[in-house]
Order: structure tokens, then C-alpha cells, then sequence
């Protein structure tokens, strides 16, 4: 291993507001060495590389390259720098409509220096050198629109390339790759690695952890939470530092079913993924956890008739159940606090009680004609139940906190009885307090019907639910009553067996 | 609230009030009922058309296809009447026909073929405009045209057909109000109605607001917007109906402004009351707004090629307040 850090960050810091989102991060990358980096949602990655690449300013703390300070303004300063990033979104890293090589050579098209006019043979000349550099084998003149996704990513990395950096940052470059092209990904990257350049590789998979990590470093809310570097690595460790429990929180007191609501049988909910069979019983609170990309939001919107099963047959209370759209899935009681609010829940047009009563139009009007005192009512016990602070029903949702937000999503389903009411990822960008009100919330009103939530973190799983599924690769790996749990079981079944490591 | 709050919220009906108010001391007859039945009149056919187009903006869309739809109904009632010799009934229904029929192809388009919404209704209001000459070879429509195969078109308007641009209803003075006017100010009751009070027209600003939160509420996403593009062609019909009415004949050199005058009007409504957003009593007031002012500006004798240059004036002016005074157009 090498010695020497290439790159070398002590004490970062970062708020937004109010709110910190890294506090106090020290990280070393090694040369010709992959570092990975661990973290669910919201521990503060993102944040992390966009200081490190220039994009935000960071609030607190040094970094240096190659022994020299370091310290980028812009994106483009830290890319002379020799710190080239890949971003997660392909699509943001080329330019569709050119053609490949004018993609390999768009970052000289701009600048000082850069000449006024355009010449496509200085281009294609100079995209040329690039290409062979990276053993690239792309007809230099295709469009990158007519590129599949895993060559649009070699274009971009190429490009980062051209640079020589020192140091390269893949941010989840995998997450829309099939295998085969991840494989190409992953030639690439080892030969870099033999060239000397320190990689900070970003992901969930744990297969492509477990093939390319030298070291894993795994972060927490806003901190390191764990370094691993001996060999063979720990990768349960590596995971129970990222999502382990940080506390001893209150036990629950676990219930046990024995009605069942739902009986889900041999569903399959992808091409090629394992079947799925579980049952859901009355007044029971079932988490399913699993890393981020494992399906768990696939089999939320297969259960809520978003998307349709590639096989199997699910009954909900005695009845088949094969839902066609969400509309049919809310008839038959079946609702859904969909995860990210802001894309899949908040109407922003509207205030709070116009919110709450969307899904529930029909119950609340006579006549097609909205009755609006029941709505405001309604509205007004909601806010009173879930104890969200607001001035009042007519309140802008942009003027509410993001765990209040989050309180008038569960509050819309909450409005009318549920048979099965599933939250995905419901405590995600949520604060402790808002957190635990949700959760005993649930719990409180859980008789009557199965509630299903779907979480990444294992606290937010132990905290709230009577019983805990795992799920990895698209199926049900492991059920865990919520009282002692074997916790280092639990961790390797998230973690994924090498039985299960096939991308 | 703030000063700048009230300015958002209640800037736009004082400047109308303050236009008003100006014109009645600068302008002769300004304040008078059949001056201002005239200015509902003037705006009736443009009104009616904005507040189809107002629903098609509700649900985040757009339709450019309004004006041709209109001249296409107005050539086709002539059509029904004069060449096909048929009474005012079935010229309505066929025109209102074409509406559906051509706001049901719009929402096919872009919903189903997922062309956007201004290229759809973009390439639709060129097909109309197209296919409204191919009948009379490029004619317009009047009784005693000669057709393209020789023979003269005998038909006329019926009677029934013409009183919708010409009877007028006692309202206190004799021979008032036109039924123009009545069928803008039913059909604004109406849209305004549908869209602020009843389940659909919540659903479509739902739609038009987080279309994919829309859909995870349960709601039909595609249907809730093809049929705003229903509403936006029936109403377009309906003022092509009033248009045939008024002329009293199938003239191909009409209606050229149409679709710039309902566009603005839908627009400047964003500003009234500070809603920042589609709605139908806002294109209502800013329809009123437009007739005010020209009809102002022509008794005070200024020449009619400015009358452009001042709509477009009022829209800037309203847009600004929209978007960078009320701040919500950035979300």
C-alpha cells in the first residue's frame, strides 16, 4: 500500500442554514489505490465530493493535493487542479447531440486560450489522442445520442481523463449500467488504477465493492464513520458503520399477527429476479430494509399498481389483488406514502389542506362540487393528530420544514382507513423529532390494517417496526422478529453473500 | 401582508379601475351601457376562446391550435349552411363536433405520442388552416359562390344561426345585450365554476402542478388531460360559432388575431388577484382588460395599428408581475 496520501482532507465542514451536513470529515485517497465510499442517503456524501470538485465552498477545514494546498472556487479550478469528477446523471456529463469527438474535446472549446473559430480536424486530431490514451473503441464520429449509456459514460470519463488527473471521483457510476457494461467500467477503472491515479469511487453495490474496493471508508450523518483497509475487508463492518444502530434506542414492544391482511405468492418484480412470497398480518408494522438499488421501492409501486409483476399472484384480505393503476390499488384500500416527497408527493400549487385531501377527491365531494368545510376539517384533524406545525390548513407547503412536509404526506393517506398502507423511505430528509412522531403515529394506528414500510437505514427499521425483512437483488433474503435480533446475520444479509454477488 | 404583497395581489385590478376611471373623464361616452356593452362584445369571441385555452394551461399544457380551430368551425358552419344547404342545428353540432373532435386528436398527440404541447397543437393549427381552404379551393363562403365543380352554392344562413351574432336582449334599455355576450359570461360562470369548486378541475391543477404526485393520488393522469384539450377545442368551436354568426358569412381572411389575443388574455390572468397561475375569472379580467383599453384608446381617437403594440405592452407588463414580483414562478 502506498504511503504517501495523494489527496488529503482534514476537518470539512459544511451547513446549510441551519442545518449541518458535514461535520467535521478527514479523508485520505492513496495513489493507484480505490477508496470507496459508503453512505445512505443524506450521510453526506454528495455534499462531500461536490466541496472536493469545486462546486460548493466548503464552511470549515483544509485540503491538500500532492502536498500543495488546495483549495477550488469553481469546478473547472479543480480540474486543473487534476481532480476530475464524474457525475451520477450520465447524461450530465455529455453533450447528446454533438458527436463523440467534439464530447471528448468540449472542456478546450471554451477558456483562454481557446482558439475562435471551430476546426473539426484540430478536433477530431485532438479527440483521437484522447481516445487512444484511454483505449477507447468508439467511432470518433457518432453521435453520442446514438451511444449506449455505458459508451456515453466512457466518453465522459475519457474526457475527465484527458486531464491527466490525480485524482478521479466516480460518483455511482454503475447505477444505470447493465453488468456486462459495469465489467467494461471496472477494466477501465483497474487500469487506471495501475497508472497511479487515486480513485474515490461512490456506490451502493456491494458487488462492485466487493470487486474493486482497496479501502472503504463509510460515512454517517455528516462524519466517518468507519475506515476499513486490512485485507480481507470487512464488508459487514463496513455497512454496520454506515447504517448500524448509532443508539440504544427504546425497545419496542413487538406485536405479533395472526390475520392476515395481505399474501403475496412467487411475485417476481423484474426480469430474472427471484420470487418473492410473504404475508402481511393485521395491526403488524413490517420493515423491509436493504441498500439503496435493491428494489424496495420496484415492490412498493408493484404493490400500489404503479408498475405491473412479472409474475406471481398477491391477495389482499381474501381477494385477489392485481392492481392496474393506482387509482384501482386506492379503491381497494391499498395506499402509498411514496418516497421524495418533493418529486412523487407535493403538490406545490397547493397549500396544506389542498394537500391533504388530493387522493380523497371523490369522498369529499357531492356532485363532482368539492365540499370544502369537510375538506378543511379534515385537514384540521390531521394537522392536529400528526401534530404538524403550521399557522394554518391554508399554509403553503414551502413555508413548512421539511419533517412537517413530510407529516402532511403520512397525514393525506392517514386521512382515510387503510387495508394495507405502505411508506416508502418515509423518514428520508426528515429530523429526529418530526422521525419519531411518524413512527409512533404509525404504530398508535396500526390496528386495523398491515403497514409495510420500506427504509434503508436499519435504525429507522429497529425503531418502528414488529418485523424486519431484508431485501437484496430484487427478493427477500432474510425475516428477523424485532426482538433480539441477530444483528451481524442481519448486516450479512444486507450486505449480500458472496452467493448473491452477480450484479 | 406586506405593501409589496398587496402591490402582487391587488396591482392589477387597481391599475384596471385606475384605466377606467381615466378614461371616463378623458374619453366622451366612456360611462355608458351600450359603451360598455360594447367592449364585452368586442372581447366575447377572443374571451371564450382564452377561457378554453385557460384549461388546457391548468394542467401545464398549451394549446396554439385555438384560433385555427376557431376559423375552421366558422368556415365549416358556413359550409353546412350555404353548401350543403342544412339549418342552423346541425351547422352548431358539427362545429362543435370539429371542437371535440380536434381537442381529442391534440390530447392523443401529446399524451400518447408525447409530442410536446406547443409542437402538437403547433402542427394542428397549420393543418387547419390548411384544410379549412381545401372544400372551396381557397374561397370564402357566401351565398351565391360558385364551387370548384361550377355549380353556385344556393344555401344561406339560416335566420335562427345569424340571431346568435345579432339579437339582442332587452337588459333595462331596450336591444341591449348581444347573445355573445351572454354565451361569454354563461361559459366563464361556468369554467370558473369546473375549475375552482368541482373534484376535476382540482385535479387538473394537481396535474398541472406535480403531475407524478397527481397520478400517485390516483388519479387519471393521460384522461384528466386530454380532456383539457377537449374543453380547449369545444370552446374554441363555440367562438367560431359567434365569429360565423357575426360576419354572416364563411370569410378565410378572419380571425388572424385570434389566437395572439386569447393567449395574452389567459395570460395576463396569471397577474389578476396575484394568483400566479391559470384561472379562469383572471382571463376573464384580463380579457376585460385588453377591450377596456382598446375601446378607451380608440375613443380617444388613437389609430388602430397601435392597438398591437399596447396588448403586447399590457401582457409584458403582466407577465413581470407574475413571475419576478410574486416570486412563485421560480418554484
Amino acid at each position: 500500500m502506498v504511503g504517501n496520501a495523494v489527496f488529503r482532507a482534514e476537518g470539512l465542514r459544511k451547513s446549510f442554514g441551519q442545518n449541518e451536513v458535514l461535520g467535521g470529515v478527514s479523508l485520505e485517497l492513496h495513489a493507484g489505490e480505490v477508496t470507496v465510499l459508503m453512505g445512505a442517503n443524506g450521510a453526506g456524501k454528495s455534499t462531500l465530493v461536490k466541496i472536493i470538485s469545486g462546486v460548493y465552498e466548503r464552511g470549515d477545514g483544509t485540503m491538500g493535493l500532492a502536498g500543495q494546498a488546495f483549495a477550488p472556487n469553481t469546478p473547472a479550478e479543480a480540474i486543473r487542479a487534476g481532480v476530475v469528477t464524474v457525475h451520477q446523471n450520465i447524461n450530465d456529463g455529455v453533450v447528446a447531440d454533438l458527436d463523440v469527438a467534439t464530447n471528448l474535446t468540449l472542456d478546450r472549446l471554451s477558456g483562454s486560450g481557446a482558439p475562435f473559430l471551430f476546426n473539426p480536424a484540430r478536433v477530431r486530431r485532438q479527440a483521437k489522442a484522447v481516445a487512444d490514451r484511454m483505449g477507447l473503441a468508439i467511432d470518433l464520429k457518432a453521435r453520442v445520442s446514438d451511444l449506449s449509456l455505458a459508451d456515453r459514460q466512457m466518453v465522459a470519463i475519457a474526457r475527465a481523463l484527458a486531464h491527466q488527473p490525480k485524482v478521479l471521483i466516480l460518483d455511482e457510476p454503475t447505477s444505470s449500467l447493465s453488468s456486462a457494461e459495469a465489467d467494461r467500467l471496472f477494466a477501465l477503472i483497474d487500469r487506471l488504477r495501475e497508472q497511479g491515479v487515486a480513485i474515490l469511487y461512490i456506490s451502493h453495490r456491494m458487488s462492485d465493492i466487493r470487486r474493486l474496493a482497496d479501502r472503504i471508508v463509510s460515512m454517517r450523518d455528516g462524519i466517518i464513520s468507519g475506515v476499513f483497509d486490512k485485507k480481507p475487508l470487512d464488508y459487514e463492518g463496513a455497512v454496520n458503520a454506515m447504517l448500524g444502530r448509532k443508539i440504544h434506542l427504546d425497545q419496542i414492544v413487538v406485536r405479533d399477527s395472526a390475520d392476515i391482511v395481505l399474501k403475496i405468492d412467487g411475485l417476481r418484480i423484474a426480469q430474472g429476479a427471484k420470487p418473492i412470497s410473504l404475508t402481511l398480518g393485521d395491526g403488524e408494522v413490517v420493515a423491509i430494509t436493504g441498500l439503496v438499488g435493491v428494489g424496495k421501492t420496484a415492490l412498493a409501486e408493484t404493490l400500489f399498481g404503479v408498475r405491473k409483476p412479472v409474475a406471481g399472484t398477491m391477495v389482499l384480505n381474501g381477494k385477489p389483488y392485481a392492481p392496474g393503476s393506482t387509482g384501482e390499488a386506492i379503491a381497494a384500500g391499498v395506499f402509498l406514502v411514496a418516497k421524495d416527497r418533493g418529486e412523487n408527493g407535493i403538490v406545490g400549487g397547493f397549500n396544506i389542506q389542498e394537500n391533504i385531501s388530493l387522493p380523497f377527491h371523490k369522498r369529499m365531494s357531492r356532485f363532482a362540487v368539492l365540499r370544502r368545510r369537510l375538506e378543511r376539517i379534515t385537514a384540521r384533524q390531521q394537522i392536529e393528530e400528526l401534530g404538524i406545525v403550521c399557522r394554518s390548513e391554508k399554509d403553503e407547503m414551502s413555508a413548512l420544514s421539511g419533517g412537517n412536509q413530510q407529516k402532511v404526506m403520512v397525514a393525506r393517506w392517514m386521512a382515510q382507513d387503510a387495508g394495507l398502507f405502505i411508506l416508502d423511505e418515509p423518514f428520508q430528509g426528515v429530523d429526529i423529532s418530526a422521525r419519531r412522531d411518524i413512527a409512533a403515529k404509525l404504530r398508535a394506528s396500526a390496528n386495523g390494517r398491515a403497514t409495510l414500510l420500506f427504509v434503508t437505514e436499519l435504525d429507522e427499521a429497529l425503531e418502528t417496526a414488529d418485523r424486519i425483512l431484508v431485501m437484496s437483488e430484487q427478493t427477500i433474503v432474510g425475516e428477523h422478529r424485532n426482538a433480539d435480533v441477530d444483528l451481524d446475520r442481519l448486516l450479512a444479509e444486507v450486505a449480500g453473500g458472496p452467493l448473491h454477488s452477480a450484479a | 401582508m406586506t405593501l409589496r404583497d398587496h402591490a402582487i395581489r391587488y396591482g392589477f385590478i387597481v391599475l384596471l379601475f385606475g384605466l377606467v376611471a381615466y378614461f371616463a373623464i378623458a374619453a366622451d361616452g366612456f360611462v355608458s351601457p351600450q359603451s360598455a356593452v360594447f367592449i364585452f362584445q368586442s372581447v366575447a369571441i377572443t374571451g371564450v376562446l382564452a377561457l378554453g385555452v385557460t384549461a388546457t394551461l391548468v394542467v401545464g399544457g398549451f394549446d396554439l391550435s385555438i384560433g385555427s380551430v376557431a376559423t375552421s368551425a366558422m368556415m365549416a358552419a358556413a359550409y353546412v349552411m350555404v353548401v350543403l344547404e342544412q339549418n342552423a342545428l346541425v351547422a352548431v353540432v358539427v362545429c362543435l363536433l370539429i371542437g371535440a373532435i380536434v381537442g381529442l386528436i391534440n390530447g392523443w398527440l401529446i399524451v400518447y405520442m408525447r409530442v410536446p404541447d406547443l409542437l402538437a397543437t403547433l402542427g394542428m393549427m397549420f393543418l387547419l388552416v390548411g384544410l379549412q381552404r381545401i372544400p372551396t379551393e381557397g374561397r370564402s363562403i357566401a351565398t351565391g359562390m360558385t364551387m370548384p365543380d361550377g355549380s353556385v352554392a344556393n344555401g344561406k344562413f339560416s335566420d335562427a344561426f345569424l340571431a346568435l351574432g345579432r339579437h339582442r336582449f332587452d337588459f333595462f334599455i331596450p336591444n341591449l345585450i348581444p347573445v355573445s355576450v351572454v354565451v361569454l359570461l354563461v361559459l366563464a360562470v361556468l369554467i370558473w365554476f369546473f375549475l375552482e369548486y368541482t373534484r376535476f378541475g382540482r385535479m387538473m391543477y394537481a396535474v398541472g402542478s406535480n403531475e407524478r404526485a397527481a397520478e400517485l393520488a390516483g388519479a387519471p393522469v393521460k384522461a384528466y388531460k386530454i380532456w383539457a384539450y377537449v374543453i380547449s377545442g369545444v370552446f374554441a368551436s363555440i367562438s367560431g360559432i359567434l365569429l360565423a354568426a357575426r360576419l354572416g358569412r364563411g370569410d378565410i381572411a378572419s380571425g388572424n388575431n385570434l389566437l395572439l389575443d386569447a393567449v395574452a388574455a389567459a395570460l395576463i390572468g396569471y397577474a389578476v388577484l396575484g394568483a400566479a397561475k391559470p384561472n379562469a375569472f383572471g382571463t376573464a379580467v384580463g380579457a376585460l382588460f385588453v377591450g377596456i383599453l382598446l375601446q378607451g384608446l380608440t375613443m380617444m381617437n388613437a389609430p388602430y395599428y397601435t392597438q398591437d403594440f399596447v396588448k403586447g405592452v399590457v401582457l409584458v407588463v403582466a407577465l413581470v408581475f407574475t413571475f419576478a414580483l410574486s416570486g412563485r414562478g421560480r418554484r
